[in-house]
């Protein structure tokens, strides 16, 4: 049994059909990716995952059935979703964002959302340095610190990323991406989504491509990294 | 059965009151429904359609009562003089509150009127001029040779045809070229905006309509009923018709009177019976009626009427054949040239000095990772966003910071990256909204129906368009019930209807399938070819290499490479930025 | 006009501006966390100061039905949608509670235990009014827009309204002082009463500032209120930041009715006066910052106070008009070139 099991899932609206019967798994300390052109329908695919956006098909978590559920259902059993968008919460403190992502854990008490707040300032130190700062005051690449600080405040299971390098310079995506990385180690399950092929495949395990859609190649990153075929969907080279 | 209604309403209007049999009480309650629909038809209109709430009406109707009971027993001017004096003073009141009160959007709209509201009371409550709290009474009766309108019967006919009249007149303007614009209010504006139209003068146009009716009704009450007091004129009168409004269907005419109906008849049986069952006396009706709002809302959010009717089939109309003028031919050249174009949003910089040209029959796209800042630069050269520096010249005349409808007198016209089509209009309306500047038609012109050539000829210019595009057989298709990829289509056929210059297409392929893509870029060759210049901002790389000359590559909101598409897709710089670099 | 008459105009106009604060707060508290413009807050203020007068006469108020009333439609509106333990939950709140505080009032009402008692008793009855109004008219309208929201809210002020002339009556109380102390201050006097008000209203700011500053549940209402998707993705139910929203408004508009009830004679109809009052001074706020809030509400009593000495048969129109070139000059601060709903 994979951590997290996706069985055709299709996601419609507005009278198209942007998913269309996608199946993909994501194991317990693995890194997976979905990578492909603007507008394939990628963070379509991670909305209906977290419950966002309607789907049909199945999404299961360690086993457990997650159809018809909502958000907050799917964060209490171990989801964390950081949206493209980032969805901070801009008139309130690093502080007080991070604080919020343990929200789930409230019951264990002050000590453990400390805890979780501590290992995280290690994980981030510029957001320590900033913690009394508004997050609408951060930069861009501050933002997407916070963003992943918070959701992993909620101890989650799997962690989904969606374009964590949108509109970062060259240098932070680096960083970003070490961190992401870095993560694997603790035992979080990540499904990264990407623009950015190259550093997603160079990170990950396990890769799909996702084209108008649909999985058009699926297999080890590694594998997947060395195929021309990538440059040619994101180019349109002849087809 | 359409054509003939008018005629059975006609008949009815003067004959069901005197009905043998017919109890007096009924025609009474009829007169009250009549009254009310009116109000509730400028509401339609208003809020229905437009999409201003307003909890004011029964303030303006006070207008129009109050300037006619003041004329008719202060200065004896007859009654039927006090009804466009009654029109005029609702038009002017409106006028004047919609001045400084129309800017507010959405619910800060709502709240203002209801501020209004009970201001007005107070005020009508307050002035000598008009009683204070006692009102004006003794109020002259309408007169008609001879015949005095006091015996309810007679009024009923009265009603009947202002009710008729107002509905045709309101039916009339919904299917002008002004009625279109405040019908592309709703979930439009910024589209409506694009090709010309006024927004706010079609708000404006649409709130006064809906003023002028509650005077109209105001001046057949004050006239009926003899006496005028500020009760009827405040806030829960409003929201009394507000509430017909919402339970008859806010978007629909016939709504209206179903609202009216349901509201009245309802009113009066509460009335009756609330307290007997209650046991005390008292207008325990509006707890029935607040209850009823709300449920409304939460089990049928657009009313009644649509679950009566099905969807009534859509408005002929006439496809004229004469051809409108054209634009002259724009000479070759740059039609198009940007230079050091730059917006920040907060700390953001969307846009960074971006510098392009493009020349009339010359086709470009503009391409570039998710957040490069395309979008962004659309809107800045179509004026809806302006540009913090920076210029754009179009066919060599500065153009920089000019509005959405300026840049569409110019002729620049453009389709959206989110379809902006208006829900509630077919897809011919839709389309000949993109010909609203090549139209003049006044809005009483609508009303009067004094516009039918040029509609005839507007829309006859909108069905060759769609003929152009392919999409003719599907003018009368609610636009809405189309497949995204064709509601693109149909966006280039109104933008063609403006009969551009310049064309902007925001993702014009996404959604199509792969042979109606071959058919846009053989029409979108074609355009080019009569002279047109188009810029395209488009993710299906596969198109867009194969239809434009030139590509201009943005990253991070600056050009970072610009030429022939082959070149372009081996340029490293190009393949860093949409693959990334290795981390 | 002299020296001491301007300062008994601005002394009346703090106490009642102090009540305007109350409800104003609880306005923005209402809209910033679930978007919804509560007209009906007024009703609370008007129910919980005809209950407090009631209960000075050692009688059950009828208001009691309309608890258990609204208690068990709000039970019945929620119930289809959930199960198990979350309706024992929904069953403690909507059916125990209101049972609890009826029995606790009919043996309490008429051993006239004193102002404090009834106090309590008035709010108890009343607070629990907002949370049902919520489950029964705006839960189901969770995803509707802001206008929505308002043309429903205008729905429950009709509804509770008439409601109120049923279960009050159409004459008017006034309830008892918490106390007939009147203190000297040169030349001027200054009630007791006065006192209380503006110091409950100002233990009642504090208190709020410290929920939402120092508390987790405080913080995730604040939360709701800035980003409702960001609230979601952490785990906070916003449906339950609008229950605890509206319990608070609640709170707090049945403690202004008790506080006002002794001031002046109130109607059933005559919270709808004072909630759009407060709403004033909300908007002035722009239905977003509570420090500007509560001074506007200062400020509407205080032009209140002088316009009913200057000119007060246009006392209303004055106080009314204001929200207009407020609200223009928030809607110029704020061009938005967003499409109607």
């Amino acid at each position: 049994m994979s951590l997290l099991e996706i069985d055709n899932l299709s996601i419609g609206y507005s009278g198209i059909e942007a998913v269309r019967s996608v199946s993909l798994r994501v194991e317990a300390g693995e890194i997976a990716t979905v990578i492909g052109p603007n507008g394939a329908g990628k963070t379509t695919l991670l909305g209906a995952i977290m419950g966002i956006l309607p789907s049909t098909g199945s999404i299961r978590l360690n086993g457990e059935s997650l159809t018809g559920t909502d958000i907050e259902h799917r964060v209490e059993r171990g989801m964390s979703l950081v949206a493209e968008s980032r969805e901070l919460f801009t008139t309130m403190t690093v502080a007080e964002n991070l604080r919020l992502g343990g929200f789930r854990l409230r019951a264990q008490g002050q000590a453990a959302l400390q805890r979780g707040m501590d290992e995280n300032y290690a994980l981030f130190p510029r957001l320590a340095e900033r913690r009394t700062q508004l997050a609408g005051t951060l930069s861009g690449g501050e933002r997407q610190m916070l963003a992943m600080a918070r959701a992993l405040m909620a101890r989650p299971r799997l962690l989904m990323l969606d374009e964590p390098s949108l509109g970062l310079a060259p240098l932070i995506v680096r960083d970003i991406f070490r961190t992401v990385a870095a993560l694997r180690a603790s035992g979080v399950a990540i499904l990264l989504v990407e623009q950015n092929a190259r550093a997603a495949l160079a990170i990950s395990d396990h890769a799909v491509v996702l084209e108008m859609g649909r999985i058009t190649l699926a297999g080890k990153s590694a594998d997947l990294a060395a195929n021309p075929r990538i440059v040619e969907m994101y180019l349109g080279a002849g087809r | 059965m359409i054509r003939f209604w008018p005629v059975l309403v006609i008949i009815a209007a003067f004959g069901l009151p005197w009905l043998p049999g017919l109890p007096l009480f009924w025609v009474t309650l009829g007169n009250e429904i009549g009254i009310a629909a009116i109000v509730a038809t400028g509401l339609v209109i208003l809020t229905g359609i437009g999409g201003m709430t307003s909890f004011a009406q029964a303030s303006f109707m006070g207008f129009g009562a109050y300037a006619t009971a003041i004329l008719s027993t202060r200065y004896g001017v007859s009654p039927w003089l006090g009804l466009p004096a009654a029109l005029l003073a609702s038009g002017i009141a409106a006028l004047a509150i919609g001045a400084i009160t129309l800017r507010l959007r959405a619910h800060y709209l709502a709240l203002g009127t209801l501020a209004w509201s009970v201001s007005l009371y107070y005020l009508f409550g307050t002035l000598d001029l008009v009683g204070r709290n006692d009102g004006i009474s003794s109020i002259p009766p309408l007169q008609l040779a001879g015949v005095k309108f006091v015996d309810v019967r007679q009024s009923f006919t009265l009603i009947a045809l202002a009710l008729l009249a107002s509905l045709w007149a309101s039916r009339n303007l919904l299917d002008s070229r002004w009625g279109r614009a405040i019908r592309a209010l709703r979930g439009g504006s910024v589209a409506a905006a694009s090709f010309g139209v006024n927004i706010a003068a079609a708000r404006m146009l649409a709130f006064v309509y809906a003023a002028v009716l509650a005077g109209l009704a105001g001046w057949l009450f004050a006239h009926l009923q003899r006496a005028v007091n500020p009760t009827p004129f405040g806030l829960n009168a409003s929201i009394e018709y507000l509430l017909m409004t919402v339970i008859g269907g806010a978007a629909q005419l016939p709504g209206a009177l179903l609202g009216a109906g349901l509201v009245v008849i309802v009113n009066d049986r509460l009335q009756d019976w609330l307290p007997l069952l209650l046991g005390h006396a008292g207008n325990f009706e509006v707890i029935v009626f607040g209850l009823l709002l709300v449920l409304v809302l939460q089990f049928a959010p657009s009313g009644l009427w649509p679950l009566i009717a099905r969807r009534t089939a859509a408005t002929r109309h006439t496809i004229g054949t004469i051809a409108l003028p054209k634009r002259a031919t724009p000479a070759p050249g740059p039609a198009l040239e940007v230079s050091g174009l730059r917006k920040r949003f907060g700390g953001l910089v969307a846009v960074a000095d971006l510098t392009f040209s493009l020349s009339a029959r010359e086709i470009i796209g503009l391409i570039g990772p998710n957040g490069a800042g395309k979008s962004t630069s659309f809107n800045l050269l179509t004026g809806v966003t302006k540009p913090d520096a920076g210029t754009v010249r179009l066919a060599g005349r500065d153009v920089t910071g000019l509005s959405a409808p300026a840049m569409a007198r110019l002729g620049v016209a453009r389709s959206f990256q989110h379809v902006k089509l208006a829900a509630s209009m077919s897809v011919i309306e839709n389309v000949v909204l993109g010909a609203h500047l090549r139209g003049n038609a006044s809005p009483i012109a609508g009303v009067f129906r004094q516009d039918r050539a040029e509609e005839a000829a507007l829309f006859g210019e909108a069905m060759r368009q769609l003929e152009r595009v392919g999409l003719a057989e599907l003018a009368d298709r609610p636009a809405t019930s189309l497949a995204l990829g064709q509601q693109r289509i149909v966006e280039i056929a109104r933008a063609l209807c403006l009969d551009p210059s310049l064309l902007l297409l925001d993702e014009p392929a996404a959604g199509l399938r792969h042979a109606e893509k071959q058919a846009l870029a053989e029409l979108l060759r074609k355009l080019a070819a009569e002279g047109m210049a188009i810029l395209l901002v488009e993710h299906d790389m596969e198109f867009v290499m194969n239809l434009a000359a030139r590509l201009v590559v943005m990253d991070f909101g600056t050009r970072i490479a610009e030429g022939p598409p082959a070149e372009v897709r081996r340029n490293p710089a190009v393949i860093e930025a949409y693959l990334g670099s290795a981390a | 006009m002299d020296l001491s008459i301007l300062l008994i105009l601005l002394q009346d106009g703090i106490v009642n501006g102090a009540v305007y604060a109350l409800v104003a707060l609880c306005l923005v508290l209402v809209f910033a966390v679930t978007r919804i413009i509560l007209i009906p807050q007024g009703e609370f203020v008007s129910f919980a100061a005809l209950t407090y007068a009631v209960l000075d006469t050692g009688v059950a108020p009828a208001s009691l039905y309309l608890l258990c009333g609204l208690g068990a439609a709000a039970f019945l509106r929620s119930c289809w949608t959930r199960r198990g333990s979350e309706l024992l939950w929904l069953a403690l709140e909507t059916l125990i509670l209101p049972a609890i505080v009826t029995l606790i009032t009919i043996w309490l009402a008429p051993l006239h235990l004193g102002v404090a008692v009834q106090a309590i008793l008035a709010i108890a009855i009343t607070a629990p009014l907002a949370p049902y109004l919520y489950r029964l008219a705006y839960q189901p309208l969770a995803e509707a827009s802001v206008l929505v929201l308002l043309i429903a809210s205008v729905g429950a002020h009709l509804a509770l309204g008439g409601i109120g002339l049923l279960v009050f009556g159409p004459e008017g109380s006034r309830g008892p002082a918490f106390t007939s102390a009147i203190f000297h201050l040169g030349d001027q006097t200054i009630s007791g009463q006065s006192l209380w008000i503006v110091a409950l209203t100002a233990a009642s700011l504090t208190g709020l500032y410290l929920f939402f500053e120092f508390t987790l549940l405080g913080a995730a209402l604040r939360a709701t209120a800035v980003n409702r998707l960001g609230a979601r993705l952490v785990g906070i139910r916003t449906s339950q930041s609008g229950l605890i929203a509206f319990t608070l408004a609640g709170l707090l508009g049945a403690l202004s009715g008790v506080l006002i009830a002794p001031l002046t004679t109130i109607y059933y109809d005559g919270g709808f006066l004072i909630g759009l009052k407060g709403f004033v001074a909300a908007i002035i706020g722009a239905l977003a910052s509570t420090p500007i809030a509560v001074v506007a509400a200062l400020g509407v009593g205080v032009v209140e106070s002088f316009s009913s000495f200057w000119a007060s048969a246009f006392k209303e129109v004055i106080v009314f008009t204001l929200i207009i070139p407020v609200l223009l000059w928030r809607s110029l601060r704020h061009q938005t070139t967003e499409d109607e709903e």
